[in-house]
């Protein structure tokens, strides 16, 4: 007789919408493993977690997750999420979304959240492109990297996103690979815990479509670039925190305790209402 | 919590921004996502210092783009949320009220419309964005908009905003002006037990068994909230009954677009409201909303008492277009009259619906048409 075995952590996944639509070889899957490894770690009440995405590959995770989730417009994941968090400040708002959508398109919304110091949680999975359009140059695209739109090599600088989100005042901001995947688990759960505006980025492989035109061509090799080109360097200047073929500066840049948004909104509006019972 | 009255009923003398403002907070509204903008700025502004008064949230966002998808956040919380601007960020809108309608979420858009294309003419009135409120956002969907013309009705159309957002799970659009935003008048302001608030129809069955699109006999689905145990999923991409994306069924397609559409036509008896003034004999027939229906009030009752059967149509509620009423009143009619502040929009529709052409009058850039002005045209036509 077979005997059905159910995987210990498909409760936190919609099985309904497997199978997910992600290329073999993609970082995703250990992004959203990670995560829900983390909440498992953690107990996290799933009734209380809403996870928001934008437009892209890992925008479908908001469907994936067993949660209140929602799959905003393109770039529109960080102010909707700004809007749940404040309506309800109990819920735990995550956002999983791409590098494009957060950093382009959503770039300044992100910024703005970052510097409100709003309690949502960003993960961020950068794969160097718009994967899901066919492989675009992006915000984070290295340069001289050929994707459809730089035939010639890319010759826009990128974005550093760890020292953009700790300029912009974020709580907390770390980068990892999917190779370090019991370090993004902790910080996973770091982030969790945290008040205030957290942003991880995690830097993944796209081999079917940045890798292919970049001498990446599986996600063995990426991962394989990954684990020589990683150095774990913790609190060190994010602004230093490259990524070059040669090395992929990864770790936390900034842990810090300011107090959040809602917090001090809530604050604020005690102090009206007591002031207001005085006179 | 403690503080200041939510309702502030009784005899007041505020202008349009202020009176929607209260609105708002009469309705129930505990949710304001903003970007400062002339003529709207005064709402934003009013309601950063009584938001807080008994514990409702005002933010200023970075742009009208977040303010809008922060309102939607906020509803999907379980707030009732609202945004304003005028006629620049009312573009910037547009990709997120489709959203909106997308995932039929219940929130008020306010435009205080000014003098356009783009930067235009901030400080002057204008009717430019009545037709980007029906057709603004890409694909097909239903929408409700309304129009005031005093700022007693900045007050009851926010309310009944409202009300219409939360029965049938659409944003609605108050379509003001530049003057109904600024003029001050007299405001009357009911007791709260008599101020009508409509709450969102809400699942009656387990979580494990609710379907957050599969809609009722009025084609609304009940709605969950976030926090709520539901755990259900929503998307702006075509999806089916389940909030799951169904990008490549045209089946799925057209039964959902199809009930976006329908859940306001077939809703439009219970939502359209008209004013009618001396309609019964009238020969010509003015049609108006807004601002210039003040006008046109005045010149159809200066008709009358000129011996000519003129009489008025105000349009409260531009979209769904009252065509019926429109169609009824044409019946008689020997000529129609269709002032608006812009260059013929609202008029397209009348003639649409009356089956016989209209006489347009424009008027852009700077006051309303006068009353003398749609007199002599009411005299011109008769």
């Amino acid at each position: 007789m077979v005997q059905q075995v159910v995987h210990p952590f498909s409760k936190y996944l919609r099985q309904a919408m497997m199978p997910h639509i992600w290329c073999p070889g993609c970082g995703n899957g250990i992004v959203v493993n990670c995560f829900v490894h983390a909440l498992d770690e953690l107990q996290k009440d799933m009734d209380k977690l809403v996870v928001v995405s934008g437009i892209g590959c890992i925008g479908r995770t908001a469907g994936y997750i067993n949660a209140d989730s929602f799959h905003t417009t393109h770039g529109r994941a960080v102010p909707f999420a700004t809007g749940v968090k404040l309506a309800n400040p109990e819920l735990d708002v995550v956002i999983i979304s791409g590098d494009g959508d957060l950093f382009a398109i959503g770039g300044n919304h992100f910024i703005h959240a970052a510097r409100r110091n709003i309690g949502i949680k960003v993960l961020c999975v950068n794969n160097f492109n718009y994967g899901m359009t066919g492989g675009q140059q992006g915000p984070t695209t290295p340069l001289e990297a050929f994707t459809t739109t730089t035939p010639y090599g890319n010759i826009e600088p990128p974005f550093n996103l760890v020292h953009l989100a700790a300029a912009s005042g974020a709580n907390y901001v770390a980068r990892w690979t999917t190779l370090h995947v019991r370090r993004l688990t902790q910080s996973i759960k770091r982030m969790m815990q945290k008040e205030g505006f957290c942003f991880i980025e995690v830097i993944s492989p796209c081999p079917e479509i940045f890798g292919r035109r970049n001498k990446l061509r599986t996600g063995l090799e990426m991962m394989e670039l990954f684990r020589k080109a990683s150095v774990v360097e913790n609190f060190s200047d994010p602004s230093k925190a490259e990524i070059s073929p040669d090395r992929i500066v990864v770790g936390e840049f900034v842990n810090i305790e300011k107090v959040s948004y809602e917090k001090l909104l809530h604050e604020k509006i005690s102090q009206i209402n007591e002031k207001r019972v005085e006179w | 919590m403690t503080g200041k009255r939510n309702v502030l009923s009784g005899t007041h003398f505020m202008n349009g921004d202020i009176a929607c403002a209260e609105g708002a907070i009469a309705a129930g509204c505990r949710f304001f996502a903003g970007y400062p903008i002339t003529p709207a700025t005064e709402i934003a502004e009013h309601l950063s210092e009584r938001m807080p008064e008994f514990g409702g949230i005002y933010i200023q966002m970075e742009d009208e783009i977040a303010s809008i998808a922060a309102v939607i956040g906020a509803s999907y919380a379980g707030c009732k949320a609202m945004t304003a601007t005028s006629g620049p960020g009312f573009s910037l809108m547009q990709e997120n009220i489709g959203l909106a309608v997308m995932t039929e979420t219940p929130c008020v858009v306010v435009d205080i419309m000014r003098g356009g294309p783009s930067t235009g003419q901030p400080t002057l009135p204008g009717q430019q964005d009545v037709m980007q409120a029906k057709w603004g956002s890409h694909g097909d969907y239903g929408i409700i908009a309304l129009s005031p013309c005093s700022v007693q009705e900045m007050f009851d159309l926010t309310v009944a905003a409202f009300n219409l957002s939360e029965t049938y799970r659409v944003p609605v659009l108050l379509m003001g002006d530049e003057i109904v935003g600024h003029m001050w008048e007299k405001v009357v302001i009911p007791p709260a037990s008599k101020i009508t608030v409509v709450n969102r129809k809400r699942p009656n069955v387990l979580p494990s068994e609710y379907e957050p699109f599969m809609p009722s006999d009025d084609l609304v689905p009940p709605m969950a909230c976030f926090g709520e145990g539901y755990r259900f999923h929503a998307t702006g991409l075509t999806h089916d009954e389940h909030g799951y994306p169904k990008t490549q069924s045209s089946e799925v397609q057209s039964k959902l677009v199809n009930r976006l559409c329908e859940k306001v036509d077939r809703n439009a008896d219970k939502i359209i409201r008209v004013e009618s003034v001396t309609l019964d004999d009238a020969e010509v027939l003015v049609v108006a909303y807004g601002i210039v229906a003040r006008s046109a009030l005045s010149a159809v009752r200066r008709a009358r008492e000129a011996g000519i059967k003129a009489g008025l149509l105000r349009l409260i509620t531009l979209w769904p277009f009252p065509e019926e009423h429109v169609a009824k009143a044409a019946e008689k009619a020997k000529a129609i009259i269709v002032p608006e502040m812009n260059c013929g929009q609202i008029v397209r529709e009348v003639e649409r619906a009356a089956k016989k052409p209209a006489c347009f009058l424009s008027k852009l850039g700077e006051e309303p048409h006068t009353p003398m002005e749609i007199f002599a045209s009411i005299r011109r036509n008769m």
